[in-house]
């Protein structure tokens, strides 16, 4: 069995509670953090870790925290990014579920490293229920005097917010979730200003996922060091992975970054297996966003190595032959699914979400739906193939936003991968076009 | 109930919005803007007519035009009526090849309506959305604050049933607020 950094007491009865938290070694960070070192020192720790951002980017977490403007005067903020939109991920559900306070403790000791004395957690607005989990776990952090004012004796003090978003994927782009904070529509803003200059209320901020602020609290209790020793190479520490799709056992794992994919997939400690006894097609390995790979490429790289589940090894090949961990949301299909549909559904998801700032992306994402949909319809043409491949190479690059790209990637390697199954697609219709018109002449 | 009847929060509502707004910096009130508008929902039956827009906008001290511009932005937001129970069923990638297609067809069939249509008593409104996080438990649909997952057809005629049953208006707020 693999380390378990953060879930490691996911299991025991009452651990939603602070008192059962507490007992299983809970906010040990923040008691090492606040007494025995000043806060630089934690930020140094969360680089030696080599930690990169969970939330799909996979930027150094520990050099984001570096960037945050610490001269001005203005108040700093730390935001937690828990929008979780991205479709096939679902883990930071699960963790704010089932281990509220493992985050109220990153938010803390992560606070405290940035000189934060307010903090805020933005939630998406479904997960309204869990809204509720964390005031209760924030309460008690409260009145245990882990949160408020002289934490701990010392003299930082710290609030901590829940704030609900209202139903939008882009919200989970770290600007437009700042904008939304401020009480806005969620569009995306330019960059530079980044928000370690200009953020929340134009103050230094930063931006990290519910997962990545988690993390901080195992890399603080046994050091940096020693959580970089997990891993492979840049690809340090564990992940959690929200399994969903033709497995036996869809479900958030925790795994030490480097276990091979095929293992991830077959073994019965993780997904075990293509459910009724099919065969795997294609897998979406890191959130809807990332390229879609067909079986063979999923296991091997084009080298032939097995693929690992790194940062690295998933991107291997570029997108020729390779995809990204993203944000760690591995999509299965077994042989029956139709890349075609599948595709679909993507592509009418990033039409609906994209917040039309942009025109490429507000146009262009709205061609893809329509030309999938009559694919799927049954009345496409030949040239809708070529088309598709167009329109996202259209709208890649051209955005405020990674929104675009993340809309073209799906687009783009589901077509390179499995063009045939789009043409036959496109045939099937020409033929009922034909068809069509010969009953009309009857 | 009369035609003209003030729009305004119960007393706790208000005492509700207040203390949101406290959650921000001086002068940043508007922040306050979404948790107060999923406050004015549950409030003013399930949706957000232009005069309760207006109210929540004078509370905040903001533009009528800066509400209306964030209720059409956001899918939980209703700018219009909905039937007492809103059925969001999910239809992305992992719900679908999980077959929320035939949990769609089945609620259209059942309730004699398609997606964006209420049922004639009022009851039910049928809605599709795009992922809710339950992907490892698809296919699901969200009722309210609830998530109903690992559906069948089956489980969703039990739903329905006890839905109408208790007759009582599905909210997204569930005690979001605690004394503090
Ligand atoms: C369209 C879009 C959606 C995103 N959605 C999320 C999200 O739901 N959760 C998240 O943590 N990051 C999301 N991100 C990434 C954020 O912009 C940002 O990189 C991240 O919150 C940084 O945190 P990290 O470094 O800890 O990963 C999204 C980015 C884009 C472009
Ligand atoms: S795809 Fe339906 S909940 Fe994620």
């Amino acid at each position: 069995m693999g380390k378990k950094l953060l879930l490691e007491h996911i299991n025991e009865p009452g651990i939603q509670s602070f008192e059962v938290y507490r007992k299983k070694g809970g906010y040990a960070s923040v008691e090492k953090a606040l007494k025995s070192m000043k806060p630089d020192e934690v930020t140094e720790e969360v680089k030696r870790s080599g930690l990169r951002g969970r939330g799909g980017a996979g930027f150094p977490t520990g050099m984001k925290w570096t960037f945050l403007d610490r001269r001005s005067e203005k108040p700093r903020y730390l935001v937690c990014n828990a929008d979780e939109s991205e479709p096939g991920t679902f883990k930071d559900r699960y963790l704010m579920e089932h281990l509220p306070h493992l985050l109220v403790e990153g938010m803390i000791t992560s606070s405290y490293a940035l000189g934060a004395k307010t903090s805020y957690i933005y939630i998406r607005g479904e997960y309204m229920y869990i809204v509720r989990i964390l005031e209760k776990a924030i309460e008690e952090a409260y009145a245990n005097g882990f949160l408020g004012k002289n934490i701990l004796g010392t003299d930082y003090s710290l609030d901590l917010y829940v704030h609900p978003g209202a139903g939008a994927y882009i919200c989970g782009e770290e600007t437009a979730l700042l904008e939304s904070l401020e009480g806005k529509r969620g569009n995306p803003r330019l960059k530079p200003p980044f928000p370690a200059i200009a953020g929340l209320y134009a103050c230094p901020t930063v931006v990290n996922n519910v997962e990545t602020i988690a993390a901080v609290v195992p890399i603080i209790n046994i050091g940096g060091d020693e959580y970089a020793k997990i891993g492979v190479g840049k690809s340090t520490g564990t992940k959690l992975i929200s399994a969903s799709g033709h497995i036996n056992k869809p479900g958030v794992y925790e795994i030490e970054l480097g276990i091979p994919v095929e293992e991830f997939i077959f073994s019965d400690e993780y997904c075990g297996g293509i459910w009724k006894d099919r065969r795997l097609k294609a897998v979406v390995a890191g959130g809807s966003s990332v390229p879609i790979l067909p079986a063979d490429l999923i296991f091997t790289t084009a080298k032939g190595e097995p693929r690992l589940m790194t940062y690295e090894s998933l991107a291997d090949g570029g997108f020729a032959t390779g995809t990204m961990l993203g944000s760690g949301g591995f999509i299965v299909m077994d042989e029956t699914a139709s890349i075609v549909e599948n595709l679909y559904t993507f592509s009418r998801f990033y039409h609906h979400e994209s917040c039309g700032q942009c025109s490429p992306c507000r146009e262009g994402t709205g061609w893809l739906e329509k030309i999938l949909h009559r694919l799927r319809e049954g009345h496409g043409k030949k040239e809708d193939v070529d088309l598709l491949v167009s329109v996202a190479k259209n709208i890649e690059g051209k955005t405020i936003c990674p929104l675009g790209e993340a809309a073209a990637w799906p687009v783009a390697s589901a077509v390179k991968h499995f063009r045939k199954e789009f043409e036959e697609a496109a045939a099937r219709l020409q033929l009922s076009a034909v068809q069509k018109a010969e009953l009309a002449t009857h | 109930m009369s035609e003209n009847k003030k729009i305004e929060f119960s007393i706790e509502a208000l005492a509700t919005a207040k203390k949101i707004m406290a959650r921000y910096p001086e002068g940043k009130q508007k922040s306050a803007l979404i948790p107060i508008l999923h406050l004015a929902q549950t409030e003013f039956n399930g949706w957000l007519s232009a005069e309760v827009m207006d109210y929540v906008a004078s509370l905040l001290s903001i533009k009528p035009i800066e509400v209306y511009e964030v209720v059409t932005f956001y899918s939980m937001f209703n700018s219009k009526p909905v039937g007492k129970c809103l059925i969001e069923v999910c239809q992305t990638s992992s719900c679908w090849l999980r077959g929320s297609d035939e949990i769609v067809a089945h609620i259209k069939n059942k309730l004699n309506i398609n997606v964006g249509e209420t049922s004639a008593d009022g009851m039910f409104t049928l809605k599709t959305v795009e992922c809710l996080g339950s992907c490892g438990t698809a296919p699901m649909l969200q009722c309210g604050a609830d998530f109903h997952e690992n559906l069948t057809v089956e489980k969703v005629d039990e739903l329905l049933e006890k839905l109408r049953n208790k007759n009582e208006r599905s909210s997204y707020l569930k005690s979001m607020i605690t004394d503090r």
